[in-house]
């Protein structure tokens, strides 16, 4: 099988998952309401777990150990996607990227599950059972204050137009997709893309929000080869800062 | 988490000229003989309020005591330290809305006790006043400030109001997987690289005082709780909780190779008691007044998060339904 393609798939998908996470623990002590602090905190705990198995798979792969390829690459060894790693703003933006995001991720998942590489299917239907919770709490989210108060849509619609570009960057296409397609290890961003905006359009459509025109907007790329926006790097610093005082011990 | 040294309002002589003699010997007899008070039974209004005042000072200290230790979440170091705290602190965030749901069993809303923390009018452990500094400060927290919580919960969760005690029942037994984790964590930074022992041992030196005054001021100048006690709403007193956790951690602390900061700590081989020297119980009341080095801090960043959050809170809210007491 090519080790070279699913080297950098688990890569994309194991770092889009740790600094989601990452992003989502921030909310923790700050949310609108304590269920949000406490609903976004569990959503980061799946996530960053996930991220570790996926970073294990590398590490059996002949990557280094998790906590080093985790938290001690720079910024442009990183190949997740741009939209995760942008500051949480304000609540509106943080739900509409979960939204987005996550349905990328679960999409992603169910169509890995049926993977030719079997640890990386086996795992995907484990987080396939996770996410389901995440998705659920974004389509509640989305109907509720996409239909709510005039200032609740407008943040919303406002919070979509801002993040699509940049959830549009999540399916930056790799070297490999025909690789990967030929040898059945994952169907491509395509396919997933495509999956994607039908899935987007219907929850979207029970709301009082109108979906940008996605076929005229540019996506925000780079991410996938460690082009990232200036948001990543500080971030890292953060994560490794306590670990960087005494790289050789163990804490 | 919270610790001793709840303040309570204080009780004049007439407090209970109003209530029926008759109820009143009732309720005192019903908890003499250890059964718990339920929401809709008959209680004392002095019963109420200085319950609503005690849960509600515990439910804002589990929030406000989220802040300290959660900016070190997205700087623990590892994926087993990171994980471990967020869940832990989700856990804490969790202990604020129980114990909200049980203040309001008796009548208050969880949205006017937000407003009393921020307004500043009810309090909240005074210990979250001070900065955590390092990653060995967040250690130091999880193992021995939740240490000192245990000890106050434990006795609580036998107090006689019912909402409140099985609501603490559920909290300590998530308490005791925070101590695991944090004396693990101070386990390996006490018996790790020089950086690290240093690291702790200067955590050990600036929390020590703070943790003293944790258990609230000493019970010979503390306002009179006879009542409080009888009624089962304060179950030890503020020198019973401390000198509980220092014969508890004391030894723990200097087993791993620790120094405590004050030269005449030692227990008293005749009574059992420990000695130790008595902390600035003046400092104590300004910090807990308002004017300690994160106070203003603390209540800004929680301000913050209610004026961001309050169109999500508009948007939720069912024009059409009404607020309902929970039954806890
Ligand atoms: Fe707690
Ligand atoms: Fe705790």
């Amino acid at each position: 099988m090519n080790t070279e393609a699913i080297i950098d798939l688990l890569y994309k998908i194991a770092d889009d998952q740790l600094i989601i996470g990452h992003r989502n623990s921030e909310w923790t002590g700050l949310g609108p309401i304590l269920e949000e602090d406490i609903a976004f905190s569990s959503m980061a705990q799946d996530k960053i777990g996930q991220s570790l198995v996926l970073y294990r798979m590398l590490n059996d792969l002949g990557e280094s150990d998790p906590d080093t390829i985790a938290f001690m690459r720079n910024a442009d060894q990183f190949h997740c996607c741009q939209f995760v790693e942008l500051p949480i703003g304000e609540f509106d933006f943080s739900i509409i990227r979960q939204f987005l995001f996550d349905t990328s991720e679960i999409i992603r998942f169910e169509m890995l599950s049926s993977s030719a590489y079997e640890p990386l299917a086996l795992a995907s239907k484990k987080f396939k059972g996770e996410i389901k919770y995440h998705i659920m709490h974004a389509n509640i989210f989305m109907k509720q204050l996409g239909n709510a108060t005039e200032e609740s849509v407008k943040r919303l619609q406002d919070a979509l137009e801002t993040a699509m570009p940049y959830a549009l960057g999540i399916f930056e296409t790799s070297e490999y997709e025909d690789a990967m397609m030929d040898e059945g290890i994952f169907a491509g961003e395509a396919t997933l893309r495509n999956k994607w905006t039908e899935r987007i359009e219907e929850v979207i459509s029970n709301t009082a929000l109108k979906l940008p025109d996605i076929g005229n907007i540019e996506p925000k790329t780079g991410g996938r080869y460690g082009k990232h926006t200036a948001h990543l790097q500080p971030l890292l610093d953060e994560m490794a800062e306590v670990l960087r005082i005494d790289p050789g011990a163990d804490w | 988490m919270y610790g001793g040294g709840n303040l309570f309002e204080p009780m004049s002589k007439d407090a209970l000229k109003e209530e029926d003699p008759v109820k009143l010997s009732e309720f005192e007899a019903r908890i003499e003989r250890g059964e718990k008070i339920e929401p809709a039974d008959w209680m004392p209004q002095m019963y109420r309020r200085q319950l609503i005042r005690m849960i509600e000072q515990h439910a804002h200290s589990e929030i406000i005591g989220a802040l300290p230790e959660g900016t070190w979440i997205t700087r623990a170091p590892g994926f087993k330290r990171k994980l471990a705290l967020m869940a832990k602190v989700q856990d804490e965030v969790g202990h604020a809305q129980l114990l909200y749901s049980a203040a309001e069993t008796l009548g208050k809303s969880r949205e006017a006790m937000i407003n009393d923390l921020i307004n500043g009018k009810s309090k909240y452990s005074n210990v979250f006043n001070y900065p955590a500094f390092t990653w060995a400060d967040c250690c130091f927290i999880s193992w021995l400030v939740d240490a000192g919580a245990i000890v106050n919960q434990m006795a609580n969760a036998k107090g006689s109001y019912g909402p409140y005690c099985r609501a603490l029942a559920r909290i300590t037994i998530e308490e005791a997987f925070h101590l695991k984790y944090g004396h693990h964590c101070v386990i390996h930074l006490a018996t790790g690289t020089p950086t690290q022992r240093k690291m702790m041992q200067e955590a050990i030196n600036r929390w020590w005082k703070p943790m003293l005054q944790f258990f609230g001021p000493p019970d010979r100048i503390s306002a009179h709780t006879e009542v409080l006690m009888k009624w089962k709403v304060k179950m030890l007193s503020n020198d019973g909780c401390r000198q509980q956790w220092l014969d508890m951690y004391v030894p723990k602390i200097w087993e791993l190779g620790l120094t405590l900061p004050d030269d005449k700590l030692r227990q008293n081989p005749d009574t059992g008691k420990w000695e130790y020297t008595e902390p600035d119980w003046d400092e104590f009341k300004k910090v807990i007044n308002g004017d300690g080095p994160c106070n203003k801090e603390r209540l800004a960043v929680r301000r913050t998060a209610e004026e961001r959050g309050r169109w999500v809170r508009e948007a939720l809210r069912k024009p059409k339904s009404e607020y309902v007491v929970p039954l806890a």
